[in-house]
């Protein structure tokens, strides 16, 4: 697919001895909304932290808009402990190791599995925090109001988005007293007010109940409409992944083990295998 | 040659006394992530109690006596200052070290008056001898033997013994430790009884050497063992003794030249070094942060 | 009224306050004899209120747990004496080295372009110093970026005991021999401009009108007042998210690295700023003096006036130097009620007393005075309470 907006390449993350994402390749299409799916620990999270530069990958590359971003091989004391594949294959090109306000700025935002607002701060202040990196300003300009009207120009977009997401009214609120609902909403649109192009979404629906998570589907459909996003995401939630997603990939123990359309993924065997068992386990017993 | 003999006699000396401090703080952070940072004071408290005891008591029976004093006061400190706070973010925790600090150096002040206290003079310990020309002190030899024995002992505590598992138990995940049915803080207060204990004796060592006791006595042998710990890896019992040794006996080469006023800027120096190059010191392992 | 409103009333209010004190400083400064305590303790209140504001810029709003305030206080107070030594004067204050490296005082310079005597001597001198105060938190910021680079990127404790260990480095290298000629060694720099050239003398040399206690308070006023334009602007916002959460700022875009070495070089320039006024309200500077323990002392000002809060930082120090140096002096000496002698009571008590309280607060109200409020928004609440309660309202 020439039109990728992120494309990972034998991206392989290893920690001591244990290979934690194993060779994993796959493809973001612009305007698509693709699941990252697969039993705990599979590797869903280092995936998406090797992404937004949390974590250096150990091996592969992280492309976004046909630039690469992300490049590493396995060097020093890796290169003889390395347990992955394609060791050779980027050996000669440059690394590339941005760090994670880097990605947000080229236009990845992200979520977190465990929520990590700014929970002290207003509801206001955590979407006007996210606004700070594209604002024109210099410390000096800034401290001394030289640009107040940089500053007026985030608090509407800020206030504008909060109204947006019916977060308007908590605006002074400190984030940490918001509904765990609201403040899952809230995180979302902390990372839209970064105007990213790709959205990661981190298990959203991590703690909802049926109904919640029937109205997140409806708001991630929107936001993709509204915000002209790409959305990826790791769930759970099967009801949520197979209604919104375009495709579906599958990870276990680090490996991918099956991509496509929410249909062919359901009905995979190796998914079925890597989520309920092997049928020969029960035999044994 | 004789000169140089007596600078490396009284090298290997301090670094003794600092592995003795170092040992205290090393197994604190392991433990708690806390720099202690009223370890040092604690060291001082204990000199100025000999200094006191021995006034009324014979030698046989205030050297126990201040052991078990120091024990008990780095217990009274866990015990007030730490453990209300282990649930609060961890500059809390060291603002209120900050604060102990600051405490028993205003009451040692206050008690001597600030005038500097005569240490008594220990039999055996304070005698001269002549090795190879250079004169010392018996405590200047026999520091390192007490030293690696003490801690040979420690080792031996913490590898094969319960609580010495618990001690490893907890260092390595405080939270799990405590579901599996670990005591923390009975782990934690046995921590500071040895940290305390080990800080007594180096203080006997110490001021042996010194002869004065301050109130601001301990806050930089006390840093400087703290520096010893973080370079052999904070956490690591041989680490901090080996590192001890090693800014005992740089601090005093520098202190023989002419560079004296930056002996102590030195060891902080190898700090920054330490933490620029290997910031989990020689012996230290490496933990990932979590996201 | 809406929360904003009541919010902005709350901050005329703040600023009408603090007008009306400098003013009542002012009067009082004329009027009352100048040997009372109250002008020494205002004047080091204020030095300490700057200090320990920007030591909380870095702890309390940026999260830094940073030990390094000593030591860029030190760089400042050199700084500022080193630029302002009268050129006549320095052969003296150097006597040790034979003569200063430095041969020029930047108050003279300005003499030279705007004459020494009357308005020009006393436009020169505030120039002079001004300019050598500016110098004094550039030197110190230069130092703080310089350390920066190396420790920045540690976490919490380590970066505490590195920058600890930063200012003994500084204190060594001011001490040093071979610099003597610059920093004149372990010995002290005086005769520079103080608080009290700021006095105003008629021909006679009589003074007219004393400003050397409305100075210090209105250059921490200034300097104060910058940091909180700082904290408020959206940079301070980005300080703060650092504070809450490192990991969540960096994914928002914020540059770690580059916003701590920002907050740290602001801090380290108002510590400088700081450390000049404290060399200017002492008449001399030795670097002996600059010891972690005051740095220790500073940070436990920040606690006691609440991690996060400007204003408890300024009332907390105030309270701290008007403490220590006058109410509770009584403690430090023998009492005797009719004739028995009160027990206890001997020097150094006050500072046991003291540190008891500091436990306290640490251990029980750990919010401080003013925990993370300012003192704007106390006093909106208060008008939010008697608007309520006239309306006839119930709370809620």
């Amino acid at each position: 697919m020439a039109d990728a907006l992120l494309r990972l390449e034998n991206i392989t993350m290893q920690f001591g001895g244990v290979v934690a994402v194993n060779n994993l390749s796959m493809e973001v299409a612009e305007g698509e909304i693709v699941a990252l799916i697969g039993p705990n620990g599979a590797g869903k999270t280092t995936a998406f932290n090797c992404v937004t530069g949390v974590y250096e990958p150990t091996n592969g590359e992280v492309s976004f808009a046909g630039q690469p971003i992300i490049r590493n091989h396995p060097q020093g004391r890796m290169q003889r402990s390395y347990l992955g594949e394609y060791a050779e294959h980027y050996a000669n090109q440059r690394v590339l190791h941005p760090t994670p306000d880097h990605i947000t700025q080229l236009g990845i935002a992200r979520t977190f599995q465990n929520i990590r607002l700014f929970g002290a701060l207003s509801v206001l202040d955590n979407v006007l925090i996210a606004k700070h990196m594209r604002a024109k300003h210099s410390l000096f300009s800034a401290t001394f109001r030289l640009s107040a009207g940089e500053e007026r120009r985030m608090r509407k977009e800020a206030l504008a988005l909060l109204e947006e997401q019916n977060l308007a009214h908590l605006q002074d609120e400190p984030a940490s007293s918001l509904p765990y609902g609201l403040q899952r909403r809230l995180e979302i649109a902390r990372a839209l007010a970064t105007d990213p192009r790709l959205l990661l979404l981190d298990e959203p629906a991590a703690g909802m109940n049926p109904q919640e998570t029937q109205e997140l589907t409806d708001f991630i459909r929107s936001i993709r409409k509204n915000y002209n996003l790409t959305v990826l995401m790791i769930e759970h939630h099967m009801d949520l992944v197979m209604q919104i997603s375009d495709r579906i990939y599958v990870l276990d123990f680090g490996k991918l083990i099956a991509h496509g359309p929410p249909e062919a993924v359901q009905d995979d065997p190796r998914v079925i295998t890597a989520y309920l068992g092997a049928e020969e386990d029960y035999a044994e017993y | 040659m004789e000169f140089f003999l007596s600078i490396l006699l009284s090298g290997i000396s301090v670094g003794g006394q600092y592995a003795l401090i170092a040992v205290g703080y090393t197994m604190v952070y392991g433990i708690l992530r806390l720099i202690n940072f009223a370890h040092g004071d604690v060291f001082m408290v204990a000199g100025l109690m000999m200094v006191y005891l021995s006034a009324w008591l014979p030698l046989y029976l205030s050297v126990p006596v201040v052991l078990l004093l120091t024990v008990a006061l780095g217990f009274i400190i866990e015990r007030v200052a730490y453990k209300p706070l282990r649930a609060s973010p961890r500059m809390s925790v060291m603002i209120s070290a900050i604060g102990v600090s600051y405490l028993l150096q205003n009451l040692a002040l206050y008690i001597t008056g600030g005038l500097p206290q005569m240490y008594p003079r220990l039999p055996l310990l304070s005698d001269s001898v002549t090795i190879g020309g250079a004169t010392t002190r018996v405590v200047t030899l026999v520091t390192p033997f007490l030293v690696l024995l003490l801690v040979l002992a420690l080792t031996q505590l913490i590898h094969h013994t319960k609580i010495g598992m618990a001690m490893r138990a907890v260092a390595r995940d405080f939270e799990t430790s405590q579901l599996m049915g670990i005591r923390i803080n009975s782990v934690i207060s046995v921590t500071f009884i040895i940290g305390s204990f080990l800080a007594g004796v180096g203080s006997m060592l110490y001021f042996s050497n010194y002869a004065t006791v301050i109130p601001v006595s301990g806050s930089m042998p006390g840093l400087k063992a703290f520096v010893a710990a973080v370079f052999g890896g904070i956490g690591s019992v041989p680490g901090a003794v080996i590192g001890a040794f090693l800014i005992g006996i740089c601090e005093t080469l520098i202190k023989g030249s002419d560079y004296t006023v930056f002996s102590d800027a030195f060891t902080f120096a190898l700090l920054i070094l330490i933490l620029a190059v290997k910031p989990t010191g020689l012996f230290g392992e490496r933990t990932a942060q979590k996201v | 009224m809406s929360k904003e409103e009541r919010l902005r009333r709350g901050q005329r209010i703040t600023w009408l306050l603090v007008a009306a004190l400098l003013l009542l400083v002012l009067v009082l400064e004329n009027v009352i004899p100048p040997s009372r305590m109250l002008f020494p303790v205002l004047k080091k209140g204020a030095v300490y209120a700057l200090v320990v504001v920007s030591m909380n810029l870095l702890n309390g709003f940026t999260g830094l747990f940073s030990l390094g305030q000593a030591g860029f206080m030190l760089v400042g107070a050199y700084t500022y004496a080193i630029l302002t030594i009268p050129t006549a004067l320095r052969d003296g204050v150097y006597y040790l080295y034979g003569r200063s490296a430095v041969h020029f005082s930047l108050p003279e310079m300005y003499a030279r372009l705007l004459g020494s005597s009357g308005l020009g001597g006393a436009v020169s001198l505030t120039l002079g110093v001004l300019t050598a105060l500016v110098c004094a938190g550039l030197s110190s910021a230069l130092a703080a970026w310089l350390i920066g680079l190396s420790v920045l990127r540690l976490r919490s404790d380590y970066l505490g005991i590195a920058t600890l260990g930063f200012g003994e480095i500084i204190r060594a290298i001011y001490q040093w021999d071979k610099l003597g000629p610059i920093t004149n060694g372990a010995n002290m720099l005086k005769s520079f401009p103080t608080f009290t050239s700021f006095n105003i003398k008629n021909t006679q040399g009589q003074i007219v009108l004393r400003l050397s206690t409305l100075v210090p308070l209105m250059l921490a006023g200034v300097c104060i007042g910058i940091m909180l334009l700082l904290i408020n602007s959206s940079y301070g916002r980005a300080f703060k998210a650092i504070r809450e959460d490192e990991v969540a700022a960096e994914a928002m875009g914020i540059n770690l690295a580059r916003h701590k070495m920002m907050a740290f070089c602001t801090s380290a320039f108002f510590a400088g700023v700081g450390g000049a006024m404290l060399a200017m309200y002492q008449n001399q500077v030795q670097a002996k003096a600059f010891t972690a323990a005051m740095t220790y002392e500073i940070l436990l000002i920040v606690v006691l006036g609440g991690i996060g809060s400007v204003s408890g930082s300024c009332i907390a120090s105030f309270l701290f130097i008007a403490s220590s140096e006058w109410w509770l002096r009584f403690l430090d000496n023998a009492l005797y009620i009719g004739g028995f002698k009160v027990p206890l009571l001997r020097n150094g008590f006050r500072l046991v007393v003291f540190s008891f309280i500091i436990m306290i607060v640490v251990l029980f109200f750990r919010q401080g005075l003013m925990g993370s409020r300012e003192l704007p928004e106390l006093i909106a609440g208060f008008w939010q309470r008697k608007h309520k309660a006239k309306a006839g309202e119930p709370h809620g």
